[in-house]
């Protein structure tokens, strides 16, 4: 018996142990210096970030985390997530900051910090040419609108017409554009340069067309997009700021930003 | 930890509840339904009839359901033609598609889990069968299925659970089934425990009921086994 009992404190000891040494570690991790920085990225959302037929991660957010990191001097590791895990993933560590056109919202202040905004941009809808004559709340009843799960676009579209149109949410603007296509949506709600590039210049949204207003209300669409920061990370947030207006005044922003666009995506300073 | 968020969007917990129910059943039923006369075929000495099944239930079988319902969904929604019949004004829904791909789905499982039960008939009953000059189809309805059914019942239980599960699958195509709901609501809290916990919950408590709708099937089919006194 008092073998046994010595081997159950042996046991114990060794798990107490080891308990000790992974939470030291952990400590370590977290006081470290900054020399690799993991950024997490959606892959589905041209032309800011989508992935190559070759599999490679590519677009205007890709190529600005590129620079910043090279501006902070950190290697950088881009990641792949699903959008509506990309919060969760980041609360979870699997990496450090998310740079994936997400726009500054309070709501998501709540959980998360940011630096930035890198970009602004205003979110309209789109619906096959001559479909909606003249935009209202009333013309657009009982039409099926698609979004992506999880934005900005949704939050809108839930709190001012959840209850005129039905709302179908899709895990990416990809099948989104598809599911239009299809025939299966009447309208989709999302940002307009995405729109723009990601569908309405390509061959598959030639019946297609913006309607209806540039909507900005900053209750829902926020400050522009950012880069999101777990809250503890403070460092992490002013290394990005100090790097976002560094490739501002070298002229690298907009190097990037004339590869995409013909027009100034920053917004107002 | 934050459920105050849930008790306030329970009502689209139970719009879920409501679709996953609706599409697990009629799945599970039109799926059985095709299953009894796909066994029987399978079963059939003749290949010409047997060898088409048995592909059928090989593809259904051999691949994932996400897949199977993404052909459906997306897949055939890239033929101009297709869209121009009418068959389209189904498939342009989510819920058909969804049902669809779950009834073909379980439909092949089931096949397979009669087909065992009936290739386990015991040979006597068959001969006994004969002897008296059934032909083959009053056979099978009086003498084979029926005790079939009662073999592959504790399998099928499995394929009810599983079907139940394996519906989840429908909130990639835009249906808000239960797990439909927790990511609605994970996504607009950013509360993945409390979101899917409860999703489980709900998963737990319907696989609960199918379970305990078994355990009294079994009962009352194994009847001539039970033994009272070692209960």
């Amino acid at each position: 018996m008092k073998r046994v009992l010595s081997k159950v404190n042996v046991f114990v000891l060794c798990v107490v142990g080891l308990v000790l040494a992974f939470t030291l570690s952990i400590d370590n991790v977290s006081a470290k210096e900054w020399k690799e920085v993991r950024i997490g990225t959606e892959g589905a959302y041209p032309p800011f970030n989508f992935t190559t037929p070759e599999g490679e991660l590519a677009g205007f957010d890709i190529d600005i985390a590129k620079a910043l990191c090279k501006a902070m001097n950190v290697k950088c590791v881009l990641v792949k997530q699903d959008w509506d895990g990309i919060i969760p993933a980041l609360l979870a560590k699997k990496y450090d900051a998310v740079i994936a056109s997400m726009s500054i919202t309070d709501e998501r202040k709540k959980s998360v910090a940011f630096a930035g905004k890198y970009y602004q941009t205003p979110a309209k809808f789109i619906t096959k040419k001559g479909a909606v004559k003249e935009f209202s709340k009333e013309t657009i009843k009982g039409k099926i609108v698609g979004v992506q799960r999880a934005t900005i676009h949704d939050s809108y579209l839930t709190d001012n017409y959840g209850k005129d149109v039905e709302i179908k949410r899709y895990g990416s603007q990809d099948e989104a554009y598809l599911d239009l296509t299809a025939g299966r949506v009447d309208m989709l709600l999302a940002d307009s340069v995405a729109l723009d590039d990601g569908f309405l210049k390509k061959p598959e949204g030639k019946d297609y067309e913006f309607v209806g207003p540039d909507l900005t209300d900053k209750k829902w669409f926020g400050d522009g997009a950012g880069i999101a920061i777990r809250k503890e990370d403070k460092d992490l947030v002013d290394m990005f700021n100090k790097a976002i207006k560094a490739i501002r005044a070298d002229g690298t922003y907009k190097q990037i930003q004339d590869k995409y666009f013909e027009f100034d995506v920053f917004g107002k300073e | 930890m934050n459920f105050s968020i849930i008790a306030e969007n329970i009502g689209i917990y139970f719009e879920g509840l409501n679709n996953t129910i609706q599409l697990v059943s009629l799945a599970l039923v039109i799926g059985f339904l095709m299953a009894v006369p796909l066994a029987v075929i399978r079963t059939s000495k003749n290949y010409l009839f047997s060898t088409p099944v048995r592909a059928y239930i090989y593809f259904f079988r051999g691949t994932p359901l996400l897949v199977q319902m993404f052909m459906i969904y997306y897949g055939l929604g890239q033929f101009e033609l297709l869209k121009s019949t009418f068959l389209w004004t189904y498939l342009k829904e989510a819920y058909f598609c969804a049902l669809l791909a779950f009834t073909l789905n379980t439909a092949a499982y089931t096949t397979e889990i009669l087909r065992g039960a009936i290739e386990g008939t015991n040979y006597g009953e068959i001969e006994a069968a004969k002897s008296v000059g059934m032909s083959r189809l009053k056979m099978m309805q009086r003498i084979i299925l029926p005790s079939a059914f009662r073999r592959a019942l504790p399998a099928y239980s499995n394929e009810v659970i599983f079907m139940l599960h394996g519906s989840s699958l429908a909130s990639v195509i835009t249906i808000i089934d239960i797990t439909g709901a927790a990511r609605i609501i994970n996504s607009r809290y950013y509360t993945p425990y409390e979101a899917f916990l409860t999703a489980a919950l709900f998963y737990l408590t319907l696989t609960f009921m199918i379970v305990f709708l078994f355990k009294k099937l079994e009962y009352r089919w194994y009847a001539h086994l039970r033994r009272d006194d070692i209960a």
